[in-house]
């Protein structure tokens, strides 16, 4: 077991070298810190921007906004989940609506949230936003693919509907549900960051990487990059593991 | 009970056409090579089929319904399934304890024969006047038929079994009809 971890620990930490070197040579074959910088350019100024306030600062509300979006889009698509399988006119009107959510590139909602909004809300609901088709997809898949034998089962021993709610209904779209929320974090973080661009709201990751291209500081617009791609991961991760938390316990 | 001239096919398939049949109280096996009817016959008696033509009256019985596949909640423990259709608690603990069956299990945790064993305490646990039971004994041994055949007759109930099996048939002492 041990070794079999060793292994895919060591696998990774040769793959992450090997890119970085891919990266190193390109940037030395560039030869212009402005167009690609190097690696050791942009670990340079990272190590700068971590000791300042401001990063953390930053850092903390692009947290906040896009964690607070992520949980909105989520509580919400339970409920539209949720009233588009009790109500087939829910349905009519909201399934057409949230795929032409889906369907709309992003940039488009934030001009337009841009105009309607404060822009420190834009990245909230931007992330929100994206959130929902994908958690609701999933809710409703599985819902869909509900085992027929358990609802002839339910209909036999004149369960109510309540029961078959929270007995039938609920655990079978559940696993939906996880990996809808899982994979929404992803999209979550590349809209709110999109929108942070975009809208420039005060600290916000995506406001330093938005002066980082006009300023031209290539190296630090590759930190900040690298900061979204690291936090994206880690919470994704953390993510993971709090909805597969009860899973994973109920096999041992 | 009776199914009157009763007609039901599936696509287009006749299983049954105008076929008649009265069932006495009691306990009643039905037998009869598989494909025959037997599992439709069950749930059109239970009414979760409903004839193309004639008429199904089983005399507004209440039924509980015993699936030829378990259909447990696996989610659930042993004992939540059977709570899930009764609030008996204290006679849902003797049934499982009855049938040899730790309450506390997961459903992934049993065996076949134990599964089976959940399904029917779960069958017969719910309050209904008459079972309808699909090959309900499949893996357990006649001294466990026997007894469940006492506890349908100490509740009064009437219950209509299919089975490929005249030893089952014989052990629960019931009439039989072939199909």
């Amino acid at each position: 077991m041990t070794s079999i971890r060793e292994n895919k620990l060591l696998g990774k930490v040769i793959s992450f070298a090997f890119w970085m070197l891919v990266w190193y040579l390109c940037a030395l074959k560039v030869g212009k810190e402005l167009i690609l910088p190097s690696p050791f350019a942009v670990i340079d100024s990272l190590g700068r921007l971590i000791v300042t306030s401001r990063f953390w600062l930053a850092t903390a509300t692009t947290i906040f906004r896009i964690i607070t979006g992520y949980m909105l889009g989520i509580v919400l698509a339970v409920l539209l989940a949720i009233l588009t399988c009790c109500s087939s006119l829910a349905d009519s009107l909201l399934s057409p609506l949230i795929r032409i959510v889906r369907a709309t590139p992003v940039a488009s909602f934030i001009i337009l949230a841009l105009l309607w909004m404060n822009r420190t809300a834009v990245p909230i609901l931007m992330s929100m936003l994206m959130v929902i088709p994908v958690v609701w997809e999933n809710i409703i898949a599985q819902y869909q693919a509900t085992d027929r034998n358990l609802l002839e089962m339910a209909k036999a021993y004149q369960l109510s509907g309540w029961k078959k709610f929270r007995y039938i209904y609920v655990p079978s779209a559940f696993p939906g549900f996880l990996a809808g929320c899982v994979s929404a974090m992803g999209l979550a973080w590349k809209s709110g960051i999109a929108a942070e661009v975009l809208s420039q709201p005060l600290r916000a990751i995506g406001t330093d990487l938005y002066y980082a291209k006009i300023y031209l500081e290539t190296p630090d617009l590759f930190a900040w990059t690298s900061v979204v791609i690291i936090l994206s991961m880690c919470i994704e991760k953390i993510i993971r593991k709090v909805l597969f938390r009860g899973k994973s316990n109920e096999g041992k | 009970m009776k199914v009157n001239n009763v007609s039901f096919s599936y696509d287009n398939k006749p299983v049954f056409e105008d076929y008649s049949l009265e069932i006495e109280e009691g306990i009643t096996c039905l037998m009869g090579a598989s494909g025959l009817g037997k599992t439709t016959l069950l749930k059109l008696l239970g009414g979760l089929l409903k004839p193309d033509e004639g008429t199904v009256d089983i005399g507004g019985r209440k039924v509980s319904f015993m699936f030829q596949e378990d259909r447990l909640l696996p989610w659930l423990s042993v004992r939540d399934n059977v709570l899930l259709v009764t609030d008996r608690e204290k006679e849902t603990d003797e049934m499982l304890c009855e049938l040899g069956i730790d309450g506390n299990l997961r459903i992934d945790e049993l065996s076949g024969g134990m599964a089976r064993r959940v399904a029917l305490a779960r069958c017969l646990m719910f309050d209904s006047d008459l079972l309808l039971m699909d090959e309900p004994f499949k893996g357990m041994d006649s001294e466990l038929i026997i007894r469940v055949a006492g506890f349908i007759r100490r509740q009064n109930k009437t219950a209509v079994i299919s089975t490929h099996s005249l030893v089952e048939a014989k052990a629960l002492d019931a009439e039989v009809i072939t199909l």
